[in-house]
């Protein structure tokens, strides 16, 4: 019981905080000197007729708050307009955040799979040729600007002529067999899933690692020592579940790093991603497109923090204890 | 103070990291001097050329001053290419402290010669020296938006954390809002509605501005938190006893407490600041043509035949790979020595 109110409570405070980030996030793109029908206003087959009921439909001629609230309403109906290109946004969306959230969810995984263990190892052989050499590698790993990586993974792609360059899958996808699909999507993203993988690795092992020595030091891990346990079970019944909880607070922050992150990643390899469908739309000034992709970010950022608070419910007695 | 410098240079990657940030910036503010070509140099007969060779043993086999060869465009039928030669018939020596156009410089070439360094751009621009001046931008952004976001964030943190109540649980709902949209997004977004036609010394001024914008939410937050341990502490007490007023005991009293995260998370910053810029002008959002920054000389790289019949241009990722990495070792170990609590690198 306590669970559930713990949860419907942080579901609660979601709400609030959704709503004052579409109103900054509005007031931004419609204070922007961006006029949201440009395109249709140079088109010349669209007669003043249109471009009127167009005006009338988006609110245009009304104050910025009417605007908002009317953007609001559809919003929470799920009409989210159309693109500049006609398009229906909600389609558009539907077919992008898939993809990210694919190859965001693969990298966490791979992350959490690498770098817990190489965190703990770090630190238990604190000091050592293996720690110090891995400081090095994760410190080289944070500072390679994420496209230039991809960049050079590209060129990598190339002249081996092993990875796909581009996109999520090959242009006769549909012919394949269920296996084939399967190979062709997974060879498509080796490139992306190593370029954030790189980056977020050397971040998550060390702070498994600091963490890991924080804990080292206590008096509870001295203890189970003294008690004559083996080292293995020091580290993994006592050492580990204190210095694991952090981590997913962290796992949180980590999803909203690699929605960052794999914007530029996905512009680079053309992957069709919600990342690079905000760009095109920034670039093309598609006003809906815009905000309906800043608002799904938005909101899959705070699920993941969310998520992560769950779980930390579920690992830290401590969190159900306060709360 | 001498005591935390020696305490920076026992450690080997912090000494390193140090001199090589050194200098970076002494390069970048000697940039007019030591780049041979000015920031507006550009040949429009020698796109993409390929980097000078410059020799230092001539074809006898003997040792001779250092000289190079200029290239010629041709343009290859079968390959329907265009293609980079040596003109082997002249010689041009290479000159120390030559005066071009009235100004020394630290080196250049005899009169007629071309020296580019690191090749040039599709502009037939010199790579080299476009490199020291993009440098310039590259290497500041970072500590300009710092200064917007620390005056920001220890205020907007400290008026929070110090009334508590409402005002803290709005100011921090605002501040949650801000850092709960995915920044690099929001980034995109406030530099893509920036008007055009501003000079480039307004659109670097809002690039800083916006960075700043999405950073300081997060720096606001932690000196909140610290505010609200220090708020309790017996001189506060005593301060407001006497009297002083809210704000003197904010600025005054409470936040030079927070001095030593201050100074930890300013350099753990910095290197964001960089590969944001570099980042936005990569995408053609940043810092925009003529001027020169890393990210944007980057956004030549995006074409395929440039990275591969092209390597010159992607040494712009390299330096902001040695700036960024210098940052961070040199910030890992600035927070080991200030906040001795933690234990990353010992």
């Amino acid at each position: 019981m306590e669970f559930f109110k713990y949860i419907s409570k942080r579901i609660l405070q979601v709400i609030p905080l959704l709503i004052i980030v579409s109103i900054i996030s509005f007031f931004i793109i419609r204070l922007a000197p961006i006029d949201p029908l440009a395109e249709l206003r140079l088109n010349p087959s669209i007669s003043q007729e249109t471009l009127d009921k167009e005006i009338k439909r988006l609110k245009l001629d009304k104050p910025i708050y009417i605007q908002y609230i009317s953007w609001a309403k559809s919003f929470l109906k799920g009409d989210l307009g159309y693109t500049s290109a006609g398009e229906k946004v909600s389609t558009k969306l539907k077919e992008r955040i898939p993809n990210t959230l694919l190859l965001t969810s693969i990298v966490v995984f791979m992350t959490w799979i690498v770098g817990i263990p190489l965190g703990i190892f770090a630190a238990v052989k604190k000091e050592t040729v293996f720690d110090r050499t891995l400081t090095v590698v994760s410190s080289v790993g944070m500072a390679i600007p994420s496209f230039f990586f991809a960049i050079l993974l590209l060129i990598f792609a190339v002249k081996t002529g092993w990875f796909p360059v581009g996109g999520l899958t090959s242009y006769n996808f549909n012919e394949f067999s269920l296996i084939g699909k399967f190979f062709d999507l997974a060879k498509h993203l080796v490139l992306p899933t190593v370029v954030l993988f790189t980056i977020s690795l050397s971040g998550l092992q060390r702070q498994m690692r600091a963490n890991m020595l924080e804990v080292w030091d206590s008096d509870y891990v001295k203890f189970a020592r003294a008690k004559g346990l083996s080292e293995f079970k020091v580290i993994f019944k006592h050492a580990l579940r204190n210095a694991i909880n952090p981590m997913i607070t962290l796992l949180g922050f980590e999803f909203a790093g690699l929605l960052s992150g794999a914007a530029l990643t996905e512009y680079v390899f053309q992957y069709p991603g919600l990342g690079r469908l905000i760009l095109e739309a920034v670039m093309k000034s598609d006003i809906n497109l815009v905000m309906a992709s800043l608002m799904m970010g938005t909101i899959m950022l705070i699920l993941g923090n969310l998520i992560a608070d769950i779980l930390l419910m579920l690992t830290d007695p401590r969190v159900r204890g306060t709360k | 103070m001498r005591e935390f410098f020696a305490k920076l240079f026992q450690d080997k990657f912090a000494r390193i990291s140090f001199f090589t940030l050194v200098v970076l910036y002494l390069i970048i503010l000697f940039a007019n001097f030591i780049a041979p070509y000015s920031s507006s140099y550009s040949n429009r007969d020698k796109a993409y050329a390929p980097p000078s060779k410059v020799y230092t043993i001539d074809e006898k086999g003997k040792l001779s001053r250092p000289y190079t060869y200029n290239y010629i465009r041709e343009f290859e039928p079968t390959l329907m290419q265009t293609i980079y030669k040596q003109d082997r018939s002249q010689k041009y020596y290479l000159k120390l402290l030559p005066k071009v156009g009235g100004k020394r410089h630290l080196f250049g070439v005899q009169d007629g010669g071309e020296l580019y360094l690191l090749g040039t751009d599709i502009n037939g621009r010199d790579v080299f020296s476009r490199l020291l001046f993009g440098g310039r931008i590259s290497m500041t952004v970072g500590f300009l938006a710092l200064l917007i976001v620390f005056p920001i964030g220890l205020l907007y943190g400290g008026i929070s954390g110090y009334f508590g109540g409402i005002v803290d649980t709005l100011m921090m709902r605002f501040a949650e809002a801000v850092m709960a949209i995915p920044s690099f997004y929001l980034l995109i977004i406030l530099a893509a509605i920036l008007p055009t036609g501003m000079t480039s010394v307004q659109r670097f001024g809002l690039i800083v501005v916006i960075l700043a914008l999405i950073g300081w939410a997060g720096f606001a937050r932690v000196v909140r938190g610290m505010v609200l341990s220090i708020k309790n502490e017996d001189f506060v007490s005593a301060a407001k006893t006497i009297g002083a007023s809210n704000l003197r005991i904010i600025l005054k009293h409470i936040l030079p407490q927070t001095t030593s995260y201050v100074i930890i998370a300013m350099t753990l910053s910095i290197p964001s600041y960089i590969l944001a810029e570099s980042g936005l002008s990569f995408l053609g959002l940043g810092i925009q043509q003529p001027d020169a920054s890393w990210g944007n000389m980057l956004k030549e790289a995006q074409e395929f035949t440039n990275i591969f019949y092209r390597p010159w241009l992607l040494t712009p990722g390299i330096l902001i790979f040695i700036a960024v990495l210098s940052f961070n070792l040199l910030g890992d170990v600035i927070r080991d020595i200030l906040d001795p609590k933690s234990q990353k690198r010992i």
